[in-house]
């Protein structure tokens, strides 16, 4: 179209007339643009084709293309959809490989050689974060912050069964048992006496002379807790002497008696408690991954 | 309205061969094609020395988010430089157009400078215009074999050129260019190289003015910017046609003085004007949207005022009330300062945001998930993550210090001591502060400051919050 005025001929007008004269032609469209059309025509017919389009019943057309992908050490062919595709990309494209080799980097490393690269640490922390939502985060929060009495917390650097990698993959890879049997027996001054003496261990403020004759009774404690209250994290026993509490929350409690009663409470009724055993559910370098997220959570030992 | 058509719904392409023409404008044109090409093809082999940076002159790294530009290089976080670059070229557009017209169709559009690039090579293999249409109707001998598939391969060649050039712009020129031939580069570098080859050939060589026609949307609002005192490319239709017309140079008919008398304009209908135009259209039929006012037409008829010893000018640049009444058109009213101080604004503005890009991001976001954690000797620990953005070319060695918060003990966790942020590195850090237990769900207001071991770059504030447990 080279010519757009040719006056010489009476080119068809929309019919639309604007500020009394002015009108819009009608012109041709070239060629090509209707083959143009055509050809998207052409397009989706083979886009049909090769992939799912159609919806036949409860079913649909699957189309000819496939994907391969791996399933239990074998390749096979499956019909291309979002969702082969997805699998086959976690098994082999770029990404997928470059993460499987460098997981594979960090099997290898020990844990002091982890902590030394800022780059495995980085990956090793952005891994495991995904395991903890998975796997940790329904008990001990997303954060770890945890939710007493059951779920201690983990962001904090007191540390029942111990702080150093090896006990943290421990508990990961074998869980743990805690259990404080209840001692319902004892009662009246005598209980009120020993929570005194407990209190006392980790710098509250409590009558002194209750305390002292607290003492008495936390002979029979000795056995798990220790002769000065350190605790001992063979057995899970919590250090009574440091201001973190993993049972109980004290620091939020507001008057001495309240803190009382809630270690009477403990006394009494005890406290059994179950971290479930991972080995058997994740691989070992997932639990590497995640040890060393948990000990950085709280600053580990 | 009207009914009666002679012209079918969908109608051929009918086709144009410009003929070559010499003038200010051609050279002009000439001029800026030249430049144009010579920055954009030479520009992605030049080098730079960027320390530990690519060594590319001027590289946008998608994957890497940084876009390397001489000595400035531009951040994720320095994006909305682009929408001030933006803002700019469409106000200049604005402007540029509503003073002169479609000067960038004519002159810069990367459509007419390929299509005028395939025109040459056309020409040189070919010919000039009547060479070209005695070929295109000769039938298929080996004559118009051999220079039909001359000028194809010729343009193909280009069109692979402007693909590989482009692509290198993203990545390492250098490198593409071993990677392609010895078949290792990516596969979506061989997907643009292919893609732009393909549509440079067709878009350039075949397609061409139909593109401003039909495709471009720029073509279609540009009148909107005009106005009857914009400068476009017009026949002087009241020179040209007189009272009784245009008129060849007939017997009685060959000096200004007879043609006058005979009551007959200074047009001599030679449709020079219409041989030379790359769209095909004829300017004597006043504005259109087919005119990329590439001003070709002026030099044609200027070349005929010459040689009649006329003066020039019977199609020049000229606005619309300019050819009506005689009257020039201003250069200061409105519409050019309203564009004209905005565009300042926006350049001085960006510019100074490029003068101060600041050294290093800094932010820090406090973890929320516990917020306050009581440890195991009394005292209360916050946590946060804080990301340090290295944009200076050299590694920063840096302090992290508080301010505001006494008795506070801070910790990176992983027992790092030394901050150092290697160039253009982003750098994670979780950083503990503990606190001597204060009053239950009190919060207290700090700071935590970057400083510069060496002293070269300001200390840096970011405020943050300290919380006691509930
Ligand atoms: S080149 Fe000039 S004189 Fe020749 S036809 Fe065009 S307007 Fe008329
Ligand atoms: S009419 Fe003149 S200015 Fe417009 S495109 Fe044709 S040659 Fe260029």
């Amino acid at each position: 179209m080279t010519n757009p005025t040719n006056k010489s001929k009476q080119v068809e007008t929309t019919g639309h007339v604007w500020d009394g004269d002015l009108r819009e032609y009608n012109n041709p469209l070239p060629n090509w643009w209707l083959w143009a059309f055509y050809a998207t025509i052409v397009f989706s017919i083979i886009y049909w084709v090769i992939y799912p389009a159609w919806p036949v019943g409860k079913s649909f057309t699957r189309g000819i293309a496939t994907v391969t992908v791996e399933e239990n050490g074998q390749t096979k062919e499956m019909p291309w959809n979002s969702r082969s595709q997805l699998i086959a990309e976690m098994q082999s494209s770029p990404a997928a490989v470059k993460q499987r080799e460098y997981i594979e980097k960090v099997a290898a490393a020990s844990y002091e050689e982890i902590f030394a690269n800022p780059d495995m640490m980085a990956f090793a922390r952005s891994m495991a974060k995904g395991y903890f939502g998975d796997y940790c985060a329904a008990c001990h929060g997303q954060g770890g912050q945890g939710n007493l009495p059951f779920f201690p917390n983990l962001a904090d650097d007191d540390w029942l069964w111990g702080g150093q990698v090896e006990q943290i993959q421990v508990s990961l890879q074998a869980g743990r048992k805690g259990n404080m049997p209840a001692f319902p027996n004892i009662q009246g001054q005598a209980l009120d006496d020993l929570a005194s003496y407990v209190l006392s261990l980790s710098g509250e403020a409590v009558d002194a002379a209750a305390a002292e004759r607290g003492k008495q009774g936390y002979a029979m404690c000795m056995g798990c807790h220790g002769a000065e209250g350190k605790g001992n994290p063979m057995l899970g026993a919590a250090n009574l002497t440091d201001k973190a509490w993993s049972v109980i929350n004290i620091p939020a409690a507001g008057s001495i008696e309240e803190k009382k009663k809630l270690v009477a409470g403990v006394i009494n009724k005890g406290i059994a408690r179950e971290m479930p055993a991972f080995g058997n559910r994740l691989k070992p370098e997932e639990i590497k991954m995640l040890t060393v997220y948990v000990h950085e959570l709280g600053g580990g030992k | 309205m009207s009914v009666e058509t002679e012209e079918k719904l969908y109608q051929k392409r009918i086709a144009i061969h410009p003929k070559s023409v010499k003038g200010t404008f051609r050279t002009f044109k000439t001029g800026v094609l030249v430049l144009a090409y010579a920055v954009f093809f030479l520009l992605p082999w030049l080098r730079w020395d960027r320390g530990d940076g690519p060594s590319q002159a001027v590289l946008f790294d998608i994957p890497g988010r940084r876009f390397y530009i001489f000595e400035l290089i531009v951040h994720p976080q320095d994006i909305y430089w682009l929408a001030g670059a933006l803002i700019i070229f469409a106000w200049l557009l604005f402007f540029v157009t509503g003073v002169v017209g479609r000067a960038f169709c004519g002159y810069f559009c990367f459509q007419t400078l390929w299509t005028d690039a395939f025109m040459f090579i056309e020409r040189w293999i070919q010919g000039d215009r009547q060479k070209r249409i005695n070929i295109d109707k000769m039938p298929w001998n080996p004559e118009k074999i051999s220079k039909k598939g001359l000028t194809w391969a010729a343009w193909l060649l280009f069109a692979w050129i402007t693909g590989f050039t482009f692509t290198a712009y993203w990545t390492d020129a250098y490198g593409l260019l071993n990677d392609f031939f010895t078949g290792r580069a990516p596969y979506p570098a061989y997907f643009t190289i292919g893609f732009l080859t393909l549509t440079t050939f067709v878009v350039a060589g075949f397609v061409r003015e139909q593109v401003c026609i039909y495709m471009c949307p720029y073509s279609r609002f540009q009148a909107v910017m005009f106005d009857k005192e914009t400068l476009i490319p017009s026949y002087d239709y009241k020179r040209g046609e007189g009272e009784k017309g245009r008129a060849h140079l007939g017997r009685g008919l060959k000096t200004r003085e007879e043609r006058q008398a005979a009551g007959y304009g200074d047009c001599i209908d030679c449709g020079l004007c219409v041989q030379v135009c790359p769209t095909g259209i004829d300017i004597r039929n006043g504005l259109q949207i087919a005119c990329i006012n590439c001003g070709l037409c002026i030099d044609a008829c200027n070349e005929i005022m010459d040689k009649q010893g006329w003066e020039r000018g019977l199609i020049r640049y000229a606005s619309e009330q300019e050819i009506e009444t005689g009257s020039k058109p201003r250069v200061f009213k409105p519409k050019t300062i309203g564009y004209g101080l905005a565009i300042l604004v926006v350049t001085v503005f960006l510019i100074y945001s490029i003068l101060h890009q600041a050294p290093m991001d800094f932010s820090v976001n406090q973890v929320r998930n516990p917020l306050a954690v009581t440890l195991a000797d009394g005292r209360v620990q916050n946590s946060y993550e804080i990301k340090i953005n290295n944009k200076v070319p050299r590694p920063l060695r840096l302090d992290l210090g508080v301010e505001g918060l006494a008795d506070a003990e801070i910790e990176i966790a992983g027992g790092k001591k030394d901050i150092e942020v290697p160039s253009d590195k982003l750098l994670h850090l979780l950083v503990r502060v503990k606190l001597p237990a204060g009053a239950k769900n009190s919060q207290q207001n700090f700071r935590f400051v970057l400083t510069d071991k060496d002293g070269q770059i300001k200390p840096v504030a970011m405020n943050a919050t300290f919380n006691m447990p509930r």
